[in-house]
């Protein structure tokens, strides 16, 4: 079915009695082509672009919960390619043109809004750190401004920029950055990918990969065993738990980051807003909640909550220079599970297990890259080769010392 | 969370700086055949378990002692706090 103003109108006339589930209740076959672990973000965005871009059929997507119910719904829904390094960049504005076209490939109103994301400035060094940041993203095809003081105050007049430790000084804009509806990325995936005759299977936890002689057959799940011709893993947060299964040990923490929601709000803050230098960001839902956040507690935890150190630790920055943030009442605050890198970049790579591939290690970044990383992942499991934008997010490069840092932290994944 | 420091008692954790697994006391032996090998995994390459899990904190904004502390990465329960030092020693190490 597709959705259009059109049927909303014609279901409106009739009662609201055409409108059908977005995508079946499968269960599982015996066999099938490629086999999904995690009906997250990255997961139905890798089965929709097996079967759209590249043409494969028996897939399934394998999720333990209900698809979305991850971190895909927990995270605060910001997209942009605002990096540095020639292993991240291409990637990440890869990921933003995808987003800028998804809603009309799926058919499906995933409310991807470009309203701005902009950096804030400080002191010297940073403004020269993010002028060299800008070029970056412009030669790799992206948009970056640097906003002087005045435009800045113009635009978010609210800002304290006379902050005694932080003074705003400028800022690093990118204007189609913003914020998408985070579950309808979920849910236009997951229907397109069904439409496209993948299955989608909940409640189906894997537990243990059959592997003989150094290749993987198949994975042994609660809902029984699933032979599979390429298994792809796609379930950041938990990848070390799942690869465990498999023997493997990933350069990989698991760490608890937290957001925040306020109460909702009228319109005030037109855009997503960074404060690095304070542990804080923050923007504005459509629905009016302030959506906000900062650190990674710093431990490793597997808990989805944090504790109150890091809460105070962003909500001091948030005051420092949003003091109007002070009136609003907070409605709700969670924590969710991040695959910490030991570089803080991502990995999409086979295994040295033939017939396995992993796609985890986002950090905290994962849900601006859902679309290239599902794509990325796709075209690895597909074609045995690295989509050219991903050629970079091996497995080896640890070894090899070719490290993606945008940081420059080294191997201490909650510095990242 | 609340660490009982072994020698100044009850401190908050924010007193602290997080170090990782406690297996990093291990440093692998530099003259050994596949040092390569050991060291690439003893600098990238985590157990990162979910449950009871063996760390090193450092007391930074305190008496600077570092510490293995036992915590469940489910739950943030602490079972036990020892002196990293003593775990080394206990092992044979500064002999």
């Amino acid at each position: 079915m597709r959705y259009s103003g059109f049927r909303v109108l014609k279901e409106a006339l009739t009662g609201h009695k055409g409108w059908r589930p977005a995508w079946r209740d499968a269960a599982p076959r015996p066999a099938y082509d490629i086999v999904i672990i995690g009906g997250g973000g990255h997961g139905l965005a890798t089965a929709h672009y097996l079967a759209r871009e590249f043409g494969q059929s028996r897939i399934a997507v394998l999720e333990k919960g209900w698809i979305g119910g991850g971190n895909v719904g927990r995270n605060t829904t910001i997209i942009r390619s605002n990096y540095l390094l020639d292993g991240n960049e291409p990637f990440y504005e890869f990921s933003l043109k995808l987003w800028e076209g998804l809603e009309q490939v799926l058919n499906y109103n995933a409310m991807v809004s470009q309203r701005g994301i902009l950096n804030l400035i400080h002191s010297d060094g940073q403004r020269d750190a993010f002028t060299r940041r800008g070029n970056a993203m412009i030669l790799n095809g992206a948009d970056a401004d640097m906003l002087s003081l005045a435009e800045i105050k113009k635009r978010y007049p609210f800002l304290n920029t006379a902050d005694a430790r932080f003074p705003i000084k400028g800022g690093l804009a990118q204007h189609r950055g913003g914020t998408v509806r985070h579950d309808a990325v979920a849910w236009g995936y997951a229907r397109s990918a069904d439409s496209r005759g993948v299955d989608i299977i909940q409640n189906c936890k894997v537990t243990g990969f059959r592997i003989e002689n150094g290749v993987c057959k198949g994975v042994e799940t609660t809902r029984g065993y699933i032979a599979a011709t390429k298994v792809g893993c796609a379930v950041a947060g938990h990848s070390s738990r799942l690869m465990s299964l498999a023997n493997m040990r990933l350069p990989i923490e698991s760490h608890v980051l937290q957001a925040f929601v306020s109460e909702g709000l009228k319109p005030v803050l037109p855009g997503v807003i960074t404060f690095g230098a304070g542990h804080f960001y923050c923007s504005q839902s459509d629905k009016g909640g302030l959506v906000f956040g900062g650190d990674i507690d710093g431990y490793n935890s597997y808990a989805q909550r944090g504790n109150l150190p890091v809460v105070e630790d962003v909500c001091e920055g948030a005051m420092a220079i949003f003091p109007m943030l002070g009136r609003a009442r907070l409605l709700r605050m969670w924590g969710g599970i991040m695959d910490m890198s030991m570089d803080g970049s991502p990995i999409i790579d086979r295994t040295h297990i033939d017939g396995l591939y992993f796609n985890g290690g986002w950090c905290y970044g994962g849900f601006k890259a859902t679309p290239a990383s599902g794509f990325a992942f796709a075209h690895l499991l597909a074609t045995d080769s690295p989509h050219p934008t991903a050629s970079a997010y091996r497995f080896d490069r640890f070894r090899k010392g070719r490290m993606i840092d945008e940081k420059g932290m080294g191997n201490q994944p909650n510095l990242h | 969370m609340i660490i009982d420091h072994p020698l100044l008692g009850p401190r908050d954790s924010s007193e602290f700086t997080y170090m990782g697994d406690a297996a990093l006391i291990d440093r692998p032996d530099p003259e050994a055949e596949d040092a390569a090998q050991a060291f690439y995994e003893y600098a990238y390459l985590r157990d990162n378990p979910a449950g009871w899990h063996r760390e090193l904190w450092f007391h930074e904004a305190g008496d600077r002692s570092w510490l293995v502390v036992t915590r469940n990465t489910l739950t943030h329960e602490i079972s036990k706090v020892e002196l990293a030092r003593d775990v080394a020693r206990s092992r044979g190490r500064s002999r």
